[in-house]
């Protein structure tokens, strides 16, 4: 039985391809196989020789069956494997992707929602206004009659008037201060805003651009001073810049606030670039001031009541000195390579507790 | 508003440094914007002691110095005549800059002999235009700073220059005394008053002056005297030194006399040549359309209201800007009448605005001018004229009265620390408030002639908090409005702008933000262009009139790109676009533009051109993230700048669009300069309903557990007939039973003719109660066949189960 067992393993181990081990099957362990007929001869043995030779057969029946599944898996694995090796790819090739490149987000859209998240943690929520504004809105609530010399230093932009209406032209909002008159109108003190938007100036130069993006802040309340304002702006620019950025108030003047102050935040200016937050230089960013009592009147608000501070600052500025951006022309022409190399994913929502 | 510092120092007794002056001036609210030393280009220059001086072997005119400085004893070549030994001269040592020759010294070689610096003359140094010989200095030690001799001996030959930007609310600091008074009270120095002296007068002044009844509003006070007998001429070095320092341009003594005073006193002067007057002087309005040619050359013609300065030959001066040419001064004038007035700045602001001109006189009558200094000034430049210029004075002519400036203010020096959050003590308060001339009794303030600016309570904290500087400011936390987690703060709006921001840029777009203006002809391609939106005063006219949609601008930032060589490009904008020239006429767009192709070539040929099946699925997309209704309609005959068959407005009904998608009109990118394919969309936001159910809560989740069955339809229908009139009609069927149509296939032409067309569509049928038999699903079929049938005109050409 030996013997049986050595010949059979051997051309199970022998076969090469599914058909021969099936042949091997079929002659060993098939109906007519080898071990059949050798189990056919148990009814002729005696009850002891079979209780002997019985097991053995079937364990024999069993070795070969397990032994040919193992060569099938075998065989199997080796087909596969050889199927395997000539599908091979390239994988250096580029991916191929299922929808485009995601785009990018502009610098000051960015900037914007940094900033109103910031002051949203303070409780300022976002007003906005017309961009083509009154006269009145943009100047005379805003303590800037029509023959204050502001006027002339603003570089007004005027709409067109056809010669049948007499109202003076309306203006293309030089800030975005006219809504704070209108949220004023419309909710009243005590308020806690920021207005965010486009503004415009007759001037281009390296420096200037006939549109750009300024955010104010107004805060109306009893006893609000220009110390809460100091805070308010240390901890804004703390928050953005990620780093504690002191200021400096310096006393200056402003038609729409009175005490009023230009604020210098700290900097240094090592090898031709501005790093706030550090040094011992002063870069003036923003006018501030305690709103005057005009103002607060022009709002209908009653200045014996309320008091409080307004700020504006520049959007593109503040972006062009947070992420290093060199020429404020250039956020408006829309090359891009400038869009791809400073813009923001699309993913990379600004949150505070992820960091602005 | 530029000084010098020694000039300061006529009005200021101060020790203090420059650094110490520019950054109190900042301080105090009167903002540095340039200082410029004239002694840091000479700072390098050192004064030597020529030894000996020899003949140049080789060289008739070049002496060769043997010269004793700072670093030693060296040999220098000089071909000055004045080169000799014995004499003290100022030496540029090798490395120096000498900015006069524009060159940096070196040892070199002149003619064989080795030279190792150069000794100056004044023009080398660029101090003046002197250059017949080197500077031979009076005194001087051997090795002392040529900047430092200079500023010990002569100091207004380095005289540093400060420039300040004054605010409109200051037009005391428009002239160096203001200024020496706010440094003053600042503890900078003790600001110098000198009484003014008048002159008397030895005759009648035989001009007369006289304001119109009308006109005593604008020009309340007007005084005056003739001073006979002087000689014009250059003014003393001195004073030219004083207006070059500040950037003017001497012109003669009587010129210089009364630019001197506008700077020194913020004091306008004007002077008539008192020969060339006619008659009496008198102030009053132009009756309009006269004229006059003014000093700048430039004739001005008067509106009516306009104050005037005329004599019996008619009008002399634009009073209170520009004086006429016909009656100025010249070299020739031998009788002057001198005016100093007080103009009304609401009226000169106006005139000066209406007849453009920006003169020292308007620039500080507009912001206001001390009334009561009215008449002193007049006797201040007759002192100076005569002392300058020689004569005789006559008596002062007084027109009107000094106009009422009195004001008083209560004083609260409680309000500082409510309204500004410092402690500063009342005595200090008030000890400064004194200091810039305001007169305080108990709790009344009496505000000061040249501070037409302070007006309440809130000025005088804005004095005191500058004169303490703001610097010492503290910081006080803003307490939140409620306690506890800030609430959100964006409207719905807002959150949908954001929304749709970063939906677009991930959709593979890049956001742009251009000038809300943008050039006429382009803006009157997109139905814009015309007079309620145009600026009146554009800086260009490619920015001329406020964009009627963000698309043109978009498509000129796309021809820039591709006049940069970028091919294939996804742009968006979202802002604002201006229907009318009113507050208001503006809503928000977000427009997405596509170009070229879907991208740059590609190893698994995924590029191909733009094709308006993308911005139609981009604008969807966006649509659905900002919460907009799935159901909508297509329409057609959209604006005219699309393709007339290749555009689709996605509407609520015929008359609620919620955004346009299509293909750009080839007519358009040709006028453009734009290269297609280019496909755009635009949505509107604000036409977008806002969701009715704004709870957090989801409704409930309803499965289905019998399995849906898809069944797919062929139709042939004329070509013109649209997918989505198939789609409603099979979805019409059974709408309870059908879930989905979806279209799969077209296939246009080919054996089906020109005309035809054949559309397969998937429906998907959802059972809801039971399993849906054969004849079920037969009899649901036939009414899909026979509603798009009906509904197309088509018939079907085959149908079967999905596999």
């Amino acid at each position: 039985m030996d013997d049986l067992r050595q010949k059979f393993i051997d051309l199970i181990a022998g076969a090469t391809d599914e058909a021969t081990l099936e042949q091997v099957r079929l002659s060993a362990i098939g109906k007519k196989g080898e071990v059949a007929l050798k189990m056919r001869e148990l009814g002729r043995m005696t009850p002891e020789e079979r209780q002997t030779v019985g097991p053995a057969l079937n364990a024999l029946k069993d070795e070969i069956a397990s032994a040919i599944a193992a060569r099938k898996a075998g065989l199997e694995d080796a087909a596969l494997d050889a199927r395997l090796k000539g599908e091979w790819l390239d994988v250096t090739l580029p991916g191929r992707r299922r929808g485009a490149l995601p785009g990018t987000i502009h610098p000051i859209s960015q900037v914007w929602e940094e900033v109103t998240a910031i002051f949203a943690d303070m409780g300022f929520a976002v007003a906005e206004g017309p961009q083509i504004e009154t006269d009145w809105y943009n100047f005379d609530a805003l303590n800037i009659p029509d023959h204050h010399p502001a006027r002339g230093e603003m570089d007004t932009f005027y709409m067109h008037r056809t010669e049948d209406d007499d109202r003076p032209p309306h203006v293309l909002r030089t800030h975005t201060s006219p809504v704070q008159i209108r949220s004023m109108q419309q909710q009243g003190a005590p308020i806690r805003i920021i207005c965010p938007g486009r503004v415009y100036r007759a001037d281009y130069d390296q420096t200037h651009t006939p549109m750009f993006h300024q955010v104010e802040g107004l805060v109306l309340d009893k006893g609000t001073s220009m110390a809460n304002l100091k805070w308010v702006l240390e901890e804004f620019f703390s928050a953005y810049f990620g780093t504690t950025v002191k200021t400096r108030f310096r006393a200056s003047h402003f038609p729409f606030t009175e005490p009023s102050a230009e604020v210098d935040i700290q900097c240094s200016w090592e090898g031709g670039t501005v790093k706030v937050g550090e040094g011992d230089g002063w870069l003036e960013v923003l006018g501030s001031g305690m709103v005057h009592p005009h103002v607060l009147r022009a709002g209908g608000v009653n200045p014996d009541d309320w008091q409080g501070f307004a700020f504006g600052m520049g959007i593109d500025r503040i972006a062009m000195l947070k992420y290093g951006i060199p020429d404020l022309r250039a956020f408006f022409e829309s090359d891009l390579r400038w869009l791809r190399h400073y813009g923001f994913s699309p993913l990379a929502v600004p949150t505070l507790h992820g960091g602005v | 508003m530029k000084f010098t510092l020694s000039w300061l120092k006529e009005h200021l007794d101060t020790t203090a440094s420059v650094d110490e002056i520019v950054e109190t001036l900042t301080d105090l609210g009167l903002e540095v914007e340039d200082v410029v030393d004239p002694s840091a280009k000479l700072n390098a220059f050192t004064l030597g002691h020529v030894k000996s001086a020899e003949k140049h072997p080789d060289a008739d005119r070049l002496n060769v110095c043997q010269v004793e400085t700072d670093a030693g004893v060296l040999q220098i070549i000089c071909g000055a005549p004045n080169a000799r030994a014995g004499i003290t001269v100022v030496v540029a040592k090798p490395g120096t800059y000498v900015p006069g020759i524009d060159t940096t010294i070196q040892v070199g070689k002149i003619r064989g002999v080795e030279s190792h610096g150069m000794m100056c003359s004044e023009r080398e140094m660029e101090l003046s235009e002197e250059h017949d010989g080197i500077i031979e200095m009076p005194s001087g030690e051997v090795g002392q700073g040529y900047a430092d001799w200079l500023a010990a001996n002569d100091p207004a030959s380095v005289d540093p220059m400060i420039e300040i930007a004054i605010t409109p609310n200051r037009p005391d600091a428009l002239g160096v005394h203001g200024i020496a008074r706010d440094l003053a009270a600042r503890g900078l120095g003790t600001l110098i008053k000198r009484a003014v002296e008048p002159v008397a007068g030895t005759f009648p002044s035989p001009i007369k002056v006289t304001i119109d009844a009308d006109t005593r509003d604008g020009c309340p006070l007007f005084t005056g005297r003739v001073i006979r007998g002087v000689k014009n001429g250059p003014s003393p070095a001195w004073l030219q030194a004083r207006l070059k320092a500040i950037g003017l341009r001497p012109i003669s003594a009587l010129v210089d006399i009364t630019n001197f005073f506008t700077y020194d006193r913020n004091r306008p002067l004007h002077v008539f040549d008192a020969g060339i007057v006619k008659g009496d002087l008198r102030v009053h309005r132009a009756a309009g359309g006269e004229s006059l040619t003014a000093l700048d050359d430039k004739v001005y013609t008067f509106a009516p209201e306009m104050m005037v300065i005329s004599d019996d030959a008619g009008a002399e001066s634009i009073a209170g800007i520009m004086g006429g040419a016909h009656s100025g001064c010249t070299d020739a004038t031998t009788d002057v009448f001198v005016e100093s007035a007080w103009w009304d700045p609401v009226t000169i602001a106006r005139t000066g605005r209406a007849l453009k001109i920006n003169s020292d006189a308007r620039y500080r009558f507009e912001r206001g001018v001390d009334p009561a200094f009215t008449l002193p000034g007049l006797e201040l430049a007759t002192r100076m004229i005569l002392d300058l210029c020689g004569g005789e004075a006559s008596e002062v002519v007084v027109a009107g009265e000094v106009p009422d400036h009195a004001r008083t203010i209560r004083l609260d020096t409680d309000r500082v620390q409510s309204l500004v959050g410092m402690a500063i003590p009342a005595e200090t308060q008030l000890a400064g408030l004194t200091a810039l001339g305001f007169h305080i009794e108990g709790d009344t303030v009496h505000v000061p002639s040249w501070r037409p600016d302070v007006h309440g309570e809130a000025d005088l904290v804005e004095e005191v908090a500058r004169l303490a500087s703001l610097s010492g400011l503290k910081g006080q936390p803003l307490t939140r409005a409620q306690p506890g987690v800030p609430k959100p703060v964006l409207t719905s709006a807002q959150k949908r702008e954001q929304i749709a921001r970063r939906t677009t840029a991930a959709l593979g777009y890049d956001e742009c933000v251009t000038y809300s203006f943008i050039d006429g002809p382009s803006a009157a391609l997109f139905g814009g262009g015309g007079e309620t939106t145009r600026l009146e005063n554009p800086i260009s006219s490619e920015l001329s009139h406020m964009r009627p949609a963000l698309l043109p601008g978009l498509l000129q930032a796309a021809r820039r790109n591709q006049a940069r060589g970028m091919t294939n490009m996804a742009l968006f904008e979202l802002g604002a676009a201006f229907c009318g020239g009113e507050p208001g006429e503006q809503q928000t767009e977000v427009t997405g533009l596509l170009i070229g192709r879907t991208g740059p070539k590609d190893v698994h040929g995924a590029s191909r051109p733009v094709e308006i099946y993308d911005v139609k699925a981009d604008a969807e997309a966006v649509l659905a993230a900002i919460g907009a209704p799935a159901k909508v309609q297509i329409l057609r005959d959209g604006d005219a700048w699309w393709h007339p068959g290749r555009h689709g407005r996605i509407c609520l009904g015929p008359k609620k669009m919620l955004g346009v998608f299509g293909e750009v009109h080839p007519k358009i990118l040709r006028e453009m300069d734009v290269k297609g394919p280019a496909v755009a969309f635009t949505l509107y936001p604000g036409e977008i309903p806002m969701p009715r159910n704004t709870s957090a809560a989801r409704p409930p989740l309803v499965l289905n557990d019998l399995q849906a069955v898809e069944r797919d339809f062929a139709f042939v229908v004329d070509r013109g007939v649209e997918a989505l009139t198939l789609v409603n009609a099979a979805q019409g069927a059974d709408k309870t039973l059908i879930e989905d149509v979806r279209v799969f296939d077209q296939f246009i032409g080919g054996s089906l003719g020109e005309d035809a067309k054949s559309l397969a569509i998937t429906v998907r049928l959802q059972p809801r109660d039971a399993t849906l038999t054969e004849k079920d699903l037969e009899a649901v079929s036939a009414r899909i066949v026979e509603k798009v049938e009906n509904a197309t005109g088509g018939r079907l050409r085959s149908q079967g189960s999905t596999t």
